[in-house]
């Protein structure tokens, strides 16, 4: 039986090297038209939605048991838990208030200054729709598009800090790139001194790298990153890492300097677009 | 006779199945890099058993699906598969002899070749990565072969007896 099977099988497959020539330039030309033109997104989505049934299979053990976690925590915990929230909710609460008063007097003394006022922006809220699965890059697609008014190089954030910033849009989705991918990179400034660098993306959630500070800079774990706003896309002041390790090593001139994003970059959900000053007239228009 | 070579599919089919679930199932940040090529691994060993039927043109087909789920460029892992399994159908009597040991070096060698196809189209494309990305699957994939290929094997006895 196996000897008739293997028989069936003669070395030579017809036309065998041009039928994988023939799909290797077709796999050229793809690459092509999807990376450079982009044309390809109606063929992506399609086959995408051949492949949701399987994609929902194999997220169902993750939901399952996120859902058995969710039964089997006891009325206790969930006391526990809402009035821990609850005191979490009336703190914040004081701080925005303490926030506003402060707000008032920020501007009061601008004024006295003659400074330009600093516009924060209008924010909306977006939603993650889908994930590169991709482990070399990290992109994110998120629901909304240019008849949102989004705009490219439009800065995300989320509630503890930034996550990135948008790429492309499509007319009913966009696609954006966190800071922590490894072709990303993003001006920010020590919050204690002011000290101004760059924060590379390195390929991993939680780890940013800042590989243009000089040995003796005045930097130390701890110390929070914040945007500077000179790279034009992010407006200046929000949080986005904590510097973890600084080594120093005696014969380079650059210290190695790791920090740890302020946005929990894999696991937020909910995330917020600035729209920056200069960009509100062409987002009002629209 | 239609029947039964249907029938006969069914194992293929399935481990073809089980493997791409392998490839897309979301796994820890550390992890993540040394996830063997499961679908690759699955598609050689198929193709080594019965060139016949499966051959480029599936795994074209596979990559192309892969390229979605895994929002890779449109075309890249459906490359790099189209020529690992080109080279496998090649010298697939070859492979079919070959002792477990020479033939886990024999798969140690096309997933390091996969991997630097992969490497390449990236590296035109501007896409950037650290190189331990890459190397990670190779080694894992390796370390999997001979469990996986024993596994399969088992199948594919109650493939042919069934054919």
């Amino acid at each position: 039986m196996v000897g008739s099977h293997s028989s069936s099988n003669p070395a030579r497959i017809p036309a065998l090297g041009f039928r994988a020539l023939a799909l290797v330039v077709l796999s050229i030309l793809l690459m092509w038209l999807d990376h450079r033109e982009n044309h390809l997104d109606a063929v992506r989505r399609a086959i995408g939605a051949a492949v949701y049934p399987i994609q929902i299979v194999v997220d169902a053990p993750a939901r399952l048991w996120g859902w058995a976690r969710e039964i089997s925590t006891s009325k206790n915990q969930l006391r526990l838990e809402n009035s821990r929230l609850r005191t979490e909710a009336l703190i914040t609460r004081g701080r925005t208030q303490e926030l506003a008063a402060l707000k008032a007097e920020n501007d009061r003394l601008r004024a006295m200054l003659d400074a330009r006022e600093q516009v924060r922006g209008e924010v909306r809220v977006a939603e993650i729709m889908a994930v590169d699965a991709n482990p070399y890059r990290h992109n994110i697609v998120l629901d909304v598009g240019s008849s949102d008014g989004v705009y490219d190089g439009q800065a995300i954030v989320d509630a503890s800090g930034v996550v990135g910033q948008v790429i492309e849009t499509g007319l009913t989705t966009s696609q954006a790139i966190l800071i922590s991918d490894p072709d990303h990179t993003l001006p920010v400034v020590v919050n204690r001194n002011g000290l101004r660098t760059v924060a590379f993306g390195t390929g991993k959630y939680d780890r940013l790298d800042l590989p243009f500070l000089a040995n003796n800079a005045d930097i130390r774990p701890g110390d929070l990153l914040v945007t500077s706003g000179l790279g034009g896309a992010f407006p200046s002041g929000y949080p986005v890492a904590v510097v973890e390790t600084v080594t120093r090593i005696p014969q380079e001139s650059f210290a190695d300097v790791t920090a740890v994003p302020a946005a929990a970059l894999d696991q937020v959900r909910e995330i917020m677009l600035i729209w920056t000053s200069t960009h509100q007239g062409s987002g009002d228009d629209e | 006779m239609s029947n039964s070579r249907a029938l006969r599919n069914v194992p293929v089919l399935i481990t073809i199945l089980v493997a791409f679930m392998l490839m897309i199932v979301p796994l820890p940040t550390g992890v993540e890099a040394f996830r063997p090529d499961w679908l690759t691994l699955v598609l050689i060993f198929w193709v080594m058993t019965v060139p016949r039927s499966y051959s480029v043109g599936i795994a074209w087909s596979l990559g192309i699906v892969l390229d979605v789920a895994q929002g890779t460029m449109l075309g890249q892992h459906a490359l790099a598969l189209c020529v690992i399994v080109y080279v496998t159908v090649k010298f697939h009597l070859l492979m079919r002899v070959f002792p477990l040991s020479q033939l886990t070096a024999t798969v140690f060698a096309l997933l390091a070749l996969y991997q630097f196809l992969l490497f390449w189209m990236n590296g035109v494309a501007g896409v950037s990565a650290p190189a331990v990305d890459y190397w990670g699957p190779v080694v894992t994939g390796t370390f999997v072969w001979p469990i996986l290929s024993t596994f399969l094997s088992g199948m594919r006895y109650r493939v042919q007896t069934r054919g």
